[in-house]
């Protein structure tokens, strides 16, 4: 028998608690996929929503009709004369229909609607004076209202902000009980193994020999045991739709490309964990037992 | 190899025996007899740090047993044969395995062929594979003796290592060790058998130690 060989025979094969340590880690990947799921696409969402909504304004103006036309001249004078402002463009009536679609459905007689006239406004990454823009606007078209997203923007972004960060202590939380898990189990193990033990000791093996045969075993089963789990939650999210191809209003929940990369990560992070728990446990153990 | 200095031990009622001073030297041949509950286990124990004494100093191949850490104790013990009185094996390893241990443990190579000749010598060539719940007394204390001396050690402690064999293995154990203490192991072995130290006399110089009366003495040639 090689060292090798010894370390994964010494310990008898008949623990209960090395079982549950498999299963634990699998349910434990399998959650883990999901936080991490949730972790990642908050992050996405942020970003998407802070990408679409920075740099671009619009400017809503409200007007009886017959004045309509001449607002919106002045406001879009006032605008090309802006610094900070790259483009504004009048919005077409297919477009705010489309727009409205969205919320209202197909068949509505927009033209019955006394409708706001819609200028989008392309910004450049500083943006305008804001307050001095809003100020000019109420001067010179009193019914334009200039609206920079922010008030979209910031709950969105807290939001998402929010939730990675519940997601994260999801995480963390699952890989405390996870280590909590293997320390019990080991403990266990090496109580009714105090017989094992005493041999061991008996022919010379030292702490760091008798914990490794605990220790390999732990950590063999929790990566066994995660690799499952965390198959089976990429699975789970697999048949979940595909967030690239989600719909405008939420880009859905998911990896994309290298994110996979995180779930099939979790055996190994398992394993360094129940590595580092086990090994621990053990030799506090085998401190207290001449 | 071996020193006691003024020892006493004391499970809590009272010591078993006080002021023991004794030197095992290297390659020297103890026995050390007494009566049964003298204490011939528990000196045993004291010898290989398995117990501290509860006075005076044990020193194991030159360090003192209360200072040793327990990594010390364990490259201590790679160096020493040890025969426990209920033998302690790894009940679900085969013979083989539980007497290669001492080897394996540290990472040393194991010879197939040493392991078997040592199997055949004590008699248990047919049981290489079996385990050890399923042997009988004798058979155990056999292959207790095997794991103790397969890895060469500069000190074999044995505690009954003949008590349940007949007298032709019991002679046959005995020249073993008489012949690892001809090549320069140091033997101490805890016996009630007046008969095995007699015929080890017959063979190589030997010192008796006797536990009596809470003392430990060394016994005259009134054997
Ligand atoms: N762990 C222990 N705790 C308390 N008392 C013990 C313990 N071990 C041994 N004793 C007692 O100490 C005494 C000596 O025991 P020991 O095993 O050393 O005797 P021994 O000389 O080896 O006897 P035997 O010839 O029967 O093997 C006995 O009375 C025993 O009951
Ligand atoms: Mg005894």
């Amino acid at each position: 028998m090689t060292r090798n060989d010894v370390t994964r025979v010494v310990v008898p094969r008949s623990g209960r608690g090395v079982w549950l340590v498999g299963l634990s880690a699998a349910a434990m990947a399998f959650l883990a996929v999901f936080a991490l799921a949730l972790s990642v696409s908050a992050a996405r969402l942020a970003q998407n929503w802070a990408a679409a909504l920075s740099q671009t304004a619009t400017v809503r103006i409200s007007a009886p009709p017959e004045e309509m036309a001449e607002q919106t001249a002045i406001v879009l004078e006032v605008l090309r004369t802006t610094p900070g402002i790259t483009a504004a463009r009048e919005m077409t009536d297919d477009e705010q229909a489309g727009l409205l679609e969205a919320w209202l459905g197909p068949d509505l007689p927009l033209d019955a609607l006394p409708l706001p006239r819609l200028i989008d406004v392309t910004e450049t990454p500083d943006g305008p004076d804001r307050q001095g823009l809003r100020l000019r606007l109420s001067a010179e078209a009193p019914g334009a209202v200039y609206d920079d997203h922010t008030r979209w923007r910031r709950p969105l972004a807290e939001g998402a902000a929010r939730l990675r960060q519940l997601a994260n202590l999801s995480l963390v939380l699952i890989g405390s009980v996870m280590a909590a898990i293997v320390m019990l189990a080991s403990s266990a193990s090496l109580a009714s193994n105090a017989q094992v033990i005493r041999v061991l000791r008996l022919v010379g093996a030292q702490d760091r020999f008798i914990a490794r045969a605990f220790v390999r075993r732990m950590t063999l089963r929790a990566t066994l045991g995660a690799a499952a789990g965390a198959g089976a939650g990429a699975i789970a999210m697999l048949a979940l739709p595909d967030p690239a191809s989600g719909s405008s209003v939420f880009s859905g929940l998911g990896f994309q490309g290298s994110a996979w990369l995180l779930p099939l990560s979790l055996p190994v992070v398992t394993a360094a964990l129940a590595w580092i728990a086990a090994k621990a446990t053990a030799l506090g153990v085998l401190k207290g037992v001449t | 190899m071996i020193a006691f200095h003024d020892v006493a031990h004391d499970y809590g009622g009272g010591p078993l025996f006080r002021n023991a001073s004794m030197t095992l030297e290297k390659g020297s041949f103890h026995f050390l007899t007494g009566p049964s509950g003298a204490g011939k286990s528990t000196f045993l124990k004291l010898c290989y740090g398995e117990l501290l004494p509860s006075a005076g100093s044990v020193s194991l191949l030159g360090q003192d047993m209360k200072t040793m850490s327990r990594d010390d104790l364990a490259r201590t013990r790679q160096r020493i044969g040890i025969v426990h009185q209920d033998c302690q094996f790894l009940d679900h390893l085969t013979v083989e395995q539980n007497v290669a241990l001492p080897l394996s443990v540290t990472g040393r190579a194991v010879s197939a062929e040493n392991l078997s000749d040592l199997l055949a010598w004590v008699g248990l060539g047919g049981q290489a594979r079996a385990l050890p719940p399923t042997l009988s007394g004798g058979e155990r204390q056999r292959t207790a003796l095997a794991r103790a001396i397969i890895a060469s050690p500069e000190v074999l402690l044995a505690d009954e290592p003949t008590g349940n064999l007949d007298w032709d293995m019991s002679q046959r154990l005995m020249s073993l060790m008489i012949e690892l203490n001809r090549m320069g192991t140091a033997v101490l072995i805890a016996t009630h058998d007046l008969n095995l130290i007699r015929f080890a006399k017959t063979q190589v110089s030997t010192r008796v130690l006797r536990i009596a009366r809470g003392e430990v003495q060394t016994a005259g040639a009134d054997l």
